[in-house]
């Protein structure tokens, strides 16, 4: 079952050990901040807003890695970065092995069909004048996967039956506008899954629909990663949702990620101060359960001006002296693939 | 008699083919002075038309019947005129995009302060000392007032927008959905202002939103709509321990919580259409406790004690069929 969160599931989808099918080493990633005219005349400076800020992490086929964080911590240009639809600065990007950090766009190509993207509105994704049948086939057309009419045509009644539209028939023939918020998302998925993807970017899948159809998406996804093959980075503000759908988490603060592990030891048992501080303004939905939320003073993260040391100190309710100058990497904490960056960790 | 007072509320907005879409189907419930009330259901459900109507701001295509009566004065029946003297005097309102709809060439404290004039509440020094106050309620330094709302991030702009809505010292706020927009440690900072404000200041709230967690979190009763009528009324332990509509349990069902370790289901279906009369229980398609007497009959909003009501046939069933034999 879906909803089933046995710690032995977890932990075998992460001990196997082949190749992970997505692996990130030290990523960076960066804008450039708009000089303005009178910034270009005085020859300021070139400031860079540094979204991704040396980013590592593994993903495996048959898993569901969550990155949460708030807005502007670099979650989506993690992501995008990945896609290569953002070129990284240095660092490095693994399919299946195969390092994708620098292939030009020519040679991507044949990859991207084994990469893809679901986004948060599905009102805005699908193009309103596409019914169902063509906003599945595009990729395909695109690809040049699916045969001939008659086969493509059979692979959407396929895709469509994977996403639980069914029978197929009954929505090949619509247009978005005739469809609710969860099943235009499930079009959506239906029209990424056609190519059978190996990797499955899903940012902000459910934050646009009703609270009513959230769960029957994320089950979707959970299925579709059950299976094996595939592999889930959800993105998400939502820890609750990370909680309960993905294997693993990783927090994002700043361009960094400051803790991971097992979705269920980083939610009852986290390391970090700011996932500790994250973790205690989540509102519980049980009434009686009005904990104290610790929250967090000082401005609110700022990606053009990363503090020296650990970047959370300014913020951090138990930095010392030495977090103004030490910036503090992974390690290991608590249990077996569980790691945290901050200096009172692992001590 | 309470604070605030929603009788037999109807709204009806026109359609572009000739037909209508009820909006809100007979809607009654009480805010008493320092209440927090949550008003709760999914987009659609009428929550937002709810509080627009009883603030008069509904567009002309809108048509309203029914009573909304503040300190037992009724404020709708003599249209603009009377609900114009209330509005943000005595009923104030926080929008979820309040914060990107400041003016961005007026300084904060400036804008905090028009209101004040235009209702002759307040003016001059007496205006900008109010401001201040305002403004250090919300957890903003009285100095910041002075500067725009661009140098504001967007969490201070939200507060702002409180500060604003509370200028004339109202004895309502409606908030809707206050915090959706923002983010987690930024909405625990909000609530915490709304909460401390309603306690302090003895401001009843009603808090407008699709998120039953912060509902759960910040007011002590709720209001849960469906289909533009309320399905369930009640304390908001009641509802979440002891809920009396499927609806309600079924909300819950699917709202992940951080620690819980059940299932968390999804309600299959879509919400009946408002364009044309609804038969029976407008929930009964999507019901996993729907029986034949859902399909006839429209259930009522049935007082069950202790404040609580809900519409649903199985209330009043025989013991084996209700809810309070489970």
């Amino acid at each position: 079952m879906s909803g089933a969160r046995t710690d032995l599931e977890r932990a075998g989808a992460a001990s196997s050990d082949e190749a992970p099918l997505l692996e990130v080493r030290d990523l960076v990633a960066r804008y450039p901040v708009r000089r303005g005219i009178v910034g270009a005349l005085t020859r300021a400076p070139r400031r860079f807003v540094r979204a991704v800020d040396g980013v590592s992490f593994s993903l495996r086929a048959g898993e569901m890695l969550a990155l949460v964080g708030e807005s502007g911590c670099g979650k989506t240009t993690t992501a995008h970065t990945i896609l290569r639809l953002v070129d990284p600065v240095s660092g490095a990007i693994a399919l299946d092995g195969r390092d994708i950090t620098r292939l030009s766009q020519r040679r991507l190509q044949p990859l991207r069909r084994r990469m893809q993207m679901i986004y948060q509105d599905p009102y805005e994704s699908l193009d309103p004048r596409f019914r169902v049948r063509q906003a599945i086939e595009e990729p395909m057309l695109i690809h040049g996967v699916g045969g001939n009419r008659s086969g493509r045509r059979w692979r959407i009644a396929e895709a469509l039956a994977r996403v639980e539209l069914t029978p197929p028939e009954m929505y090949v023939e619509r247009f978005p506008h005739e469809l609710s918020g969860g099943q235009r998302q499930r079009v959506a998925i239906a029209a990424s899954l056609v190519l059978d993807p190996d990797l499955l970017v899903a940012d902000e899948p459910v934050s646009m629909l009703d609270v009513s159809v959230r769960a029957g998406v994320l089950k979707l996804l959970d299925r579709l990663r059950g299976v094996g093959t595939l592999g889930v980075l959800m993105i998400t503000h939502d820890l609750s949702t990370a909680a309960h759908f993905a294997n693993r988490i990783a927090v994002m603060y700043l361009g960094r990620i400051v803790e991971e592990g097992p979705a269920r030891e980083v939610i009852r048992n986290p390391q970090h101060p700011y996932t500790k501080a994250l973790l205690s303004v989540v509102p519980k939905r049980d009434p009686r359960d009005r904990s104290n939320p610790e929250i967090l003073t000082g401005e609110p993260p700022n990606p053009t001006d990363v503090p020296p040391g650990c970047r959370f100190h300014p913020r951090c309710p138990v930095a010392q002296d030495r977090c103004r100058t030490i910036d503090p990497e992974l390690r290991p904490a608590g249990s077996s693939g569980h790691r945290a960056a901050c200096v009172l960790v692992g001590h | 008699m309470s604070l605030l007072e929603v009788r037999d509320l109807h709204v009806w907005f026109d359609l572009s083919d000739g037909g209508q879409l009820h909006a809100v189907q007979g809607l009654s419930f009480d805010v008493d002075t320092g209440e927090r009330i949550g008003l709760v259901g999914e987009s659609g459900c009428g929550k937002t038309t709810t509080v627009l109507a009883i603030l008069g701001l509904l567009p002309p295509s809108a048509s309203v019947a029914g009573d909304v009566r503040f300190e037992g004065e009724s404020i709708l029946s003599g249209g603009e005129e009377t609900v114009q003297s209330r509005r943000w005097k005595d009923i104030a309102m926080v929008f979820q995009g309040a914060m990107n709809a400041l003016n961005p060439v007026k300084t904060v404290e400036a804008q905090i302060i028009e209101p004040m004039e235009l209702h002759g509440t307040a003016e001059g020094a007496a205006a900008r000392k109010i401001a201040g106050e305002l403004l250090e309620m919300v957890g903003i330094p009285a100095v910041a007032g002075s500067r725009y709302p661009h140098e504001f991030s967007g969490g201070m702009r939200q507060r702002a927008a409180l500060a604003m809505a509370l200028a004339c010292g109202p004895k309502v706020l409606l908030a809707d959905e206050p915090t959706t927009a923002l983010d987690v440690m930024v909405q625990a900072q909000i609530l915490q202002v709304l909460t401390g404000l309603a306690r302090d200041l003895g401001l009843a709230l009603v808090l407008v939103t699709h998120d039953l967690p912060v509902v759960a979190q910040v007011c002590e009763r709720a209001a849960v709509m469906y289909a533009g009528e309320i399905v369930e009324v009640g304390a908001m332990e009641e509802l979440f321990h002891a809920p009396c509509h499927p609806y309600t349990r079924l909300l819950f069902a699917a709202t992940p919580d951080l620690y819980g370790e059940e299932d968390v289901a999804s309600i299959p279906g879509a919400p009946p259409r408002l364009d044309r009369e609804i038969v029976g229980c407008p929930f009964r398609e999507r019901c996993d406790r729907a029986f034949d007497r859902c399909g006839r009959e429209r259930p009522g909003l049935l007082p069950l004690g202790d404040g609580r009501a809900a519409a649903c046939h199985l209330n009043d069933e025989p013991v084996d069929a209700g809810f309070r034999s489970r």
